[in-house]
C-alpha cells in the first residue's frame, strides 16, 4: 500500500513550503492577525481596511523604531480549532512577535488560551465576552473593544431613566446574548428595583423565526424591550416587529444596533427612537476622528464602519506597544502595554493594568431615519473607563496568577 | 384566544417557506436518490437573484415577475449542474453525489459574496402585502396570509402534476422503483434532469419569497438546509404531503414551544425527528424502502488483507512519517498531529460506512464526546493525561452504545438522519449547559503533560495511535465479526437466515466506530488545549463524510488517504486565501468527476486493470453488469 508513503511525501512537501518563511528578514517586525474573514465578511472587510490604513500610517511615520511593521493575516473560518492552527502557524512558522485580531468570543478565548500556554502576547480586537479579561483572563491577553459589561452599563444608564417598569428581553441563544442579558438585568435591577422582567426570548443565533418570537414578546405586553440580536436576525426581527406593531408605544434598548454594520442594512425600515450603542461616523466632530475619516475615505472611497475603527486602532495600539517595549520579549511587551495610553479616533485610550481592558468607549444615541437610511442622533461618546466595576470587584473576578 | 389563533397562523406562515424548499428536496431525493446538499445553496441563490431583479424592475408587476424569473433562472442553473456534474456520477457509490453537492455549496458561499458583496441586503416588501390586518387586537401581516394561502396551492399543483400527468406517473414510478422504470424504456436522463429542475425551482422560489421578510446574506443556505432535511425525513422521503405535514408540525411546535421554553428553537426540529423516527422508522408518510436490487457497497474488487509486501510498505510509510520531526518545524508537526487525528476519525466513520453499510451523518457526536470526556476527567477529576486518554473515549463509547441502539433499528438515509438528530441533541446539550460545559465558550486549558507537550512527542503519539487504530480496524474487517458485518450490509435477509443477529452485529460496529472516534476526539482536545461545542457539530460530521467519500467508500482503508488529502488541502487553503471555500469546493467537484470511486478506489481500479484478469465467479460478474 502506498498510503503511508503519501503521508510522508505530503508532509515533506508541506515542510518545504513552510521552511522559507521561518526566517524573518531583519529590519522587519512581524505581527500576526487572525479573523473570521470568510465567515463574517460584512464585519471583517471594513476591519481589514482599517488595519491596512493604520499599517500604512505606521510605516510612513518610520515604522517601529526604524523597523518596518509587517502584518501577516490569516482567516479562521469562524472555528476556534482553525484559529488555533492559524495562531500556531503565525507563531511557529512566521515568527510573529504578537498575535492580534479575532471577532467571535469563543475564538478570542481559544487564541487567548493558546497565547497563555505558549507565552505569546495577544491583543484581542473584537471579542465582547467579559470572560476574556475577567473570569478567564490571563497576563498575555489584552482587549481593545468595550466589553459586554461596559456596553450594558452605558445602555443601563439611559434605560434606567425610562418610566417603563415591565421589560422583555430578546437575545441570541449563545454566550454573547446570555451574558449581555444577564449583565443588563443585574445592573438595571440595581438601579431600578421596581422593574419586572415579564418575558425573555432566545432565538438561535442566525436562525430566528421572527414571526412567532415577535408575537410572543407582544403577548407579554412589556413597556420596554431589550434587544441583543444583530445582523440578519435583527433585520428579520425589525421587519416583523414593524409589521406587527411591536415597537409602537414601546421603548427599545438595543446592543450594537447603531453600528453601521447592523444599522445600514435596515434602510428605511429602521425603527425610530431605539436607544443603542454604535458608531455615528457622520456625526463625530473631533479633530482625531476628522483626521481618521479623511485618511480612510481618501484611501478606500468608502465610509468607515465600526470594524474600521477597531481594525485601525488594533494595529495602532500594537505599534504603540512595540515601540514602547522596543523588544520582542513578551514579558517586556506586557510591561509596556500595562497602563499605556495612546490617541485613538475616539480620543485617548488606556490599557488598564488591572485587567488588560482598554478604555475605548462607544457612542450611545437614538436611532432615526433620514433620507431612507438609518442613522444615530443625539449621540454622546461614553468613555470606557467610566463604565467598569471597581478595582476590587475586578481583581476578585480575575484568576490569580 | 385571539393570541393563540394568531400564533397558529404565524406558525403556518413559517411552515410555508419551509415546505416550498422541503418539497423540492423531497422530489429530488425520491427520484434520483441524490442527497442534495446544495439545495440550500439554490435557495440562497434564489433570494439573491430575486433581490437583484426586484430592485431593477419597478412596480407590483416587476416585483412578482422578478420573483418568478429569479426562480426560473436558478432552475436553469440547476439544470446545468445536473447535466454537467451529476449525470457523470449517478453510478458512483451511494452518497457520493453528496460530496459533489457539498463542493458546490462551498463554492456558492464564496461566489455570492464576490458577486453581491459582504453586506446583508434588504429586499423590497411585496407590493400589496406590506401591512397587517387586525384580528381582535392582534396584527397579522398580510404577507403571512399570502404565504399561508400559497403553500396549499403549491401542494395542490404538485399533487395534480404527479397524479394527472404522464410525467408525474413516471416520477412516481421512478420514486418507487428506478430500475424498473429504466427497464421499461423510459429515458431516465431527461426524467432526472426535469425532476432536478423542478426541485431547484421550488427551492429558489422559497428563497425568493423570503426577501420581503428576511435579509439576503451568504449564510442563508446553512440556515435552512439542515432544517429542510429534517422536515423531509419527518414527513417521509419522497412524500410531498409528508413534507407539508412535517413543515406544519415543526413550525407549530416551535411557535407554541417558545411560549413555554424560549430556548427550545435550537433543538426542537431534531427532537421531533428523533421521536418520529424511533416511533415510525420511515417518517410520518414514508413507506419502507423496497429491497434494493443492486447490492449496496458491492466491490468490483473483492477485499483482501494486505500481502506481505504491502504490509512491509505500510511499515516503511509509517517509518517515513515518523521521521517528520527530523525535518519539520513546530507548525508542520502540529499540522501532522492534526492530520493523524483526522485519519483516526475518518477511519472510524469509514469502518461504519464501508464495512457496515451504515452512513452516519452525526459521527462528530462521538468525536466530541471523547473530547469532552477528556475535559471532564482532566479539569474536574484532575486525572493524569495517560489515564484521561484511556478513559476519555469511553464517553464516546457510551454515547455510541445508547444512540447506536436506536439508530441501527433504521437503515439508509433514515439511519443517517437519526444519527444526525442525536448528534445535534448532544451538541445542544454542550451548547446550553453552560455550568458544566462552558457553553459555546468551551473548556480551556487542557494542555498535554510534559512528556507529550513537545510538538514532536505529541506528533509521535498521534501517528502511533493512528497506526494502531487503522490496523485494529483492518483486523476487525477481516475477522469473523467483520465478515458477519459485511453480510448484514450486503443482504440483511440472507444474513439473518444463516443465523446472524444483524442488529446486534451492527450495534457492536456502531459502538466500535464511536469509541475510535472518541479516541480521535480525546487526542484533539489535547492538541488544541480546549474543547468547544464545534467538535460535536454538523460541519465536523460533514467533514468526516467528505474524507471517507473522497478516499473511496468501497475500499478497506481509503479514508486514510481521504483524510490526509482533505485535511491537508483545507489547512493549506485556509492559511493561504480568504477564498478557501471557493477553491476547496472547486477541487472537490473536480475530484468527484475525476475519481468517481474516490481516490483510493480509483487507484485500485487502475492497478487491477494492469493486472491479469482474476477469475471471478460468473454470478458475481453478471450481477455487476446488470447493476451498471
Amino acid at each position: 500500500m502506498r498510503r503511508r508513503y503519501l503521508l510522508g511525501a505530503g508532509l515533506a512537501v508541506m515542510v518545504a513550503g513552510m521552511a522559507h518563511s521561518a526566517f524573518a528578514q531583519s529590519g522587519e517586525i512581524k505581527i500576526g492577525e487572525i479573523n473570521s474573514y470568510s465567515l463574517l465578511p460584512a464585519f471583517t472587510e471594513p476591519y481589514r481596511k482599517g488595519w491596512q490604513l493604520a499599517l500604512e500610517e505606521v510605516n510612513a511615520a518610520g515604522g517601529i523604531n526604524g523597523k518596518k511593521l509587517v502584518v501577516v493575516s490569516k482567516d479562521d473560518g469562524g472555528k476556534p480549532a482553525d484559529a488555533q492552527t492559524a495562531a500556531n502557524e503565525l507563531v511557529s512558522s512566521e515568527k510573529v512577535v504578537m498575535l492580534t485580531g479575532t471577532f467571535l468570543s469563543n475564538i478570542g478565548l481559544a487564541v487567548s488560551d493558546f497565547a497563555n500556554q505558549k507565552k505569546v502576547f495577544f491583543l484581542a480586537a473584537e471579542p465582547l465576552t467579559d470572560a476574556i479579561t475577567w473570569s478567564k483572563g490571563n497576563r498575555y491577553t489584552f482587549r481593545l473593544r468595550p466589553s459586554n459589561y461596559m456596553q450594558a452599563a452605558m445602555l443601563v444608564e439611559e434605560a434606567a431613566k425610562l418610566p417603563a417598569k415591565r421589560w422583555a428581553t430578546i437575545a441570541p441563544n449563545y454566550e454573547y446574548g446570555q451574558s449581555a442579558v444577564a449583565v443588563f438585568k443585574k445592573l438595571m435591577s440595581e438601579k431600578r428595583p421596581d422593574i419586572q422582567w415579564v418575558d425573555e426570548q432566545w432565538p438561535p443565533q442566525g436562525k430566528i423565526d421572527a414571526g412567532p418570537v415577535v408575537q410572543a414578546v407582544a403577548a407579554a405586553n412589556p413597556e420596554a424591550i431589550l434587544n441583543v440580536t444583530f445582523g440578519a436576525d435583527l433585520v428579520k426581527f425589525v421587519r416583523e416587529g414593524n409589521t406587527r406593531g411591536l415597537f409602537k408605544n414601546r421603548a427599545v434598548v438595543s446592543f450594537l444596533t447603531g453600528e453601521p454594520e447592523y444599522l445600514d442594512p435596515l434602510k428605511e425600515e429602521t425603527p425610530e427612537g431605539w436607544i443603542v450603542t454604535g458608531y455615528p461616523w457622520y456625526d463625530i466632530k473631533t479633530p482625531e476622528h476628522d483626521k481618521f475619516i479623511k485618511a480612510y475615505q481618501a484611501k478606500f472611497s468608502d465610509y468607515p464602519r465600526l470594524g474600521s475603527i477597531v481594525g485601525y486602532q488594533t494595529i495602532k495600539a500594537a505599534a504603540a506597544i512595540l515601540a514602547k517595549a522596543n523588544s520582542d520579549d513578551p514579558e517586556k511587551l506586557i510591561a509596556a502595554a500595562e497602563g499605556l495610553s495612546m490617541p485613538s479616533p475616539f480620543g485617548e485610550i488606556t490599557f488598564r493594568k488591572i485587567d488588560h481592558q482598554s478604555t475605548l468607549g462607544a457612542y450611545v444615541g437614538k436611532t432615526a431615519v433620514k433620507d431612507g437610511k438609518g442613522i444615530m442622533v443625539n449621540s454622546v461618546y461614553r468613555k470606557g473607563s467610566d463604565y467598569l466595576p471597581s478595582d476590587a470587584e475586578v481583581s476578585k473576578m480575575r484568576p490569580k496568577e | 384566544m385571539a393570541f393563540y389563533f394568531v400564533q397558529f397562523l404565524t406558525g403556518l406562515a413559517s411552515a410555508a417557506s419551509l415546505f416550498l424548499v422541503a418539497s423540492g428536496l423531497s422530489i429530488i431525493f425520491g427520484v434520483t436518490r441524490i442527497v442534495n446538499f446544495a439545495h440550500g445553496a439554490f435557495y440562497m441563490l434564489g433570494a439573491y437573484v430575486a433581490f437583484t431583479l426586484t430592485e431593477r424592475f419597478s412596480g407590483a408587476l416587476g416585483f412578482w415577475a422578478g420573483i418568478v424569473l429569479a426562480s426560473l433562472v436558478v432552475a436553469v442553473v440547476g439544470v446545468l449542474v445536473e447535466m454537467v456534474l451529476l449525470r457523470r456520477i449517478y453510478h458512483a457509490p451511494e452518497l457520493f453525489q453528496l460530496l459533489a453537492t457539498f463542493g458546490l455549496t462551498l463554492m456558492v458561499q464564496d461566489l455570492v459574496v464576490m458577486i453581491w458583496g459582504p453586506n446583508d441586503l434588504l429586499g423590497r416588501r411585496a407590493p400589496g402585502f406590506k401591512g397587517a390586518v387586525e384580528f381582535f387586537g392582534q396584527n397579522i401581516p398580510t404577507y403571512d396570509l399570502f404565504l399561508i394561502a400559497l403553500s396549499p396551492i403549491v401542494l395542490g399543483l404538485l399533487w395534480l402534476l404527479f397524479q394527472r400527468t404522464r410525467w408525474g406517473v413516471l416520477v412516481r414510478a421512478a420514486t418507487q422503483d428506478r430500475d424498473m422504470v429504466a427497464a421499461l424504456g423510459v429515458n431516465q436522463k431527461w426524467l432526472f434532469t426535469s425532476v432536478f429542475a423542478l426541485g431547484v425551482f421550488l427551492a429558489a422560489l422559497g428563497g425568493a419569497l423570503q426577501i420581503p421578510r428576511d435579509a439576503v446574506h451568504h449564510a442563508l443556505d446553512l440556515r435552512i438546509i439542515v432544517d429542510v432535511f429534517v422536515v423531509v425525513v419527518i414527513g417521509g422521503l419522497g412524500s410531498i404531503v409528508g413534507a407539508f405535514v412535517a413543515a406544519v408540525l415543526v413550525s407549530e411546535l416551535n411557535a407554541f414551544g417558545i411560549l413555554i421554553f424560549p430556548k427550545i428553537s435550537i433543538i426542537l426540529v431534531f427532537l421531533v425527528m428523533a421521536v418520529v423516527l424511533i416511533v415510525r422508522p420511515w417518517g410520518l408518510f414514508g413507506k419502507p424502502e423496497a429491497a434494493a436490487r443492486r447490492t449496496p457497497g458491492l466491490t468490483v474488487n473483492p477485499w483482501r488483507p494486505l500481502t506481505s509486501g504491502e504490509r512491509l510498505a505500510a511499515w516503511a510509510g509509517l517509518a517515513v512519517a515518523a521521521m517528520l520531526p527530523l525535518v519539520g518545524g513546530n507548525y508542520a508537526l502540529t499540522v501532522g498531529s492534526e492530520i493523524a487525528i483526522f485519519v483516526i476519525f475518518a477511519a472510524s466513520l469509514h469502518f461504519l460506512m464501508s464495512v457496515g453499510g451504515l452512513a452516519s451523518f452525526g459521527h462528530a457526536a462521538y468525536f466530541g464526546l471523547g473530547a469532552y470526556g477528556i475535559a471532564f476527567l482532566a479539569k474536574m477529576a484532575g486525572l493524569p493525561m495517560i489515564v484521561c486518554l484511556l478513559l476519555g473515549p469511553l464517553l464516546g463509547c457510551l454515547g455510541a452504545a445508547i444512540f447506536g441502539f436506536f439508530a441501527v433499528q433504521l437503515s439508509g438515509v433514515y439511519f443517517a438522519m437519526l444519527t444526525l438528530a442525536f448528534a445535534q441533541i448532544v451538541w445542544s446539550v454542550a451548547f446550553q449547559w453552560v455550568a458544566v460545559t462552558g457553553g459555546d465558550n468551551g473548556i480551556l486549558g487542557l494542555w498535554p503533560e510534559k512528556w507529550a507537550a513537545g510538538p514532536a512527542s505529541f506528533y509521535w503519539l498521534s501517528i502511533g495511535v493512528a497506526a494502531l487504530a487503522v490496523a485494529a480496524l483492518r483486523i476487525i474487517v477481516f475477522s469473523p465479526f467483520g465478515y458477519a458485518l459485511r453480510a448484514t450490509r450486503d443482504s440483511l435477509l440472507r444474513s439473518e437466515a444463516i443465523g446472524i443477529d444483524a442488529k446486534r452485529i451492527q450495534w457492536t460496529a456502531f459502538v466500535i466506530a464511536g469509541t475510535v472516534a472518541g479516541v480521535a476526539g480525546a487526542l484533539f482536545a489535547y492538541l488544541k488545549g480546549s474543547v468547544f461545542p464545534d467538535s460535536l457539530g454538523i460541519s465536523l460530521s460533514v467533514d468526516a463524510l467528505v474524507m471517507v467519500l473522497l478516499g473511496g467508500v468501497e475500499t478497506v482503508s481509503g479514508a486514510v488517504i481521504g483524510a490526509i488529502v482533505y485535511k491537508m488541502l483545507s489547512i493549506w487553503l485556509v492559511s493561504q486565501t480568504d477564498l478557501s471555500k471557493l477553491v476547496l469546493g472547486g477541487v472537490i467537484v473536480l475530484m468527484v468527476v475525476a475519481f468517481p470511486k474516490g481516490i483510493v478506489g480509483m487507484l485500485e481500479t487502475i492497478r487491477n486493470r494492469r493486472r491479469p484478469e482474476l477469475p471471478k465467479p460468473a454470478v458475481l460478474k453478471s450481477g455487476i453488469e446488470s447493476a451498471e
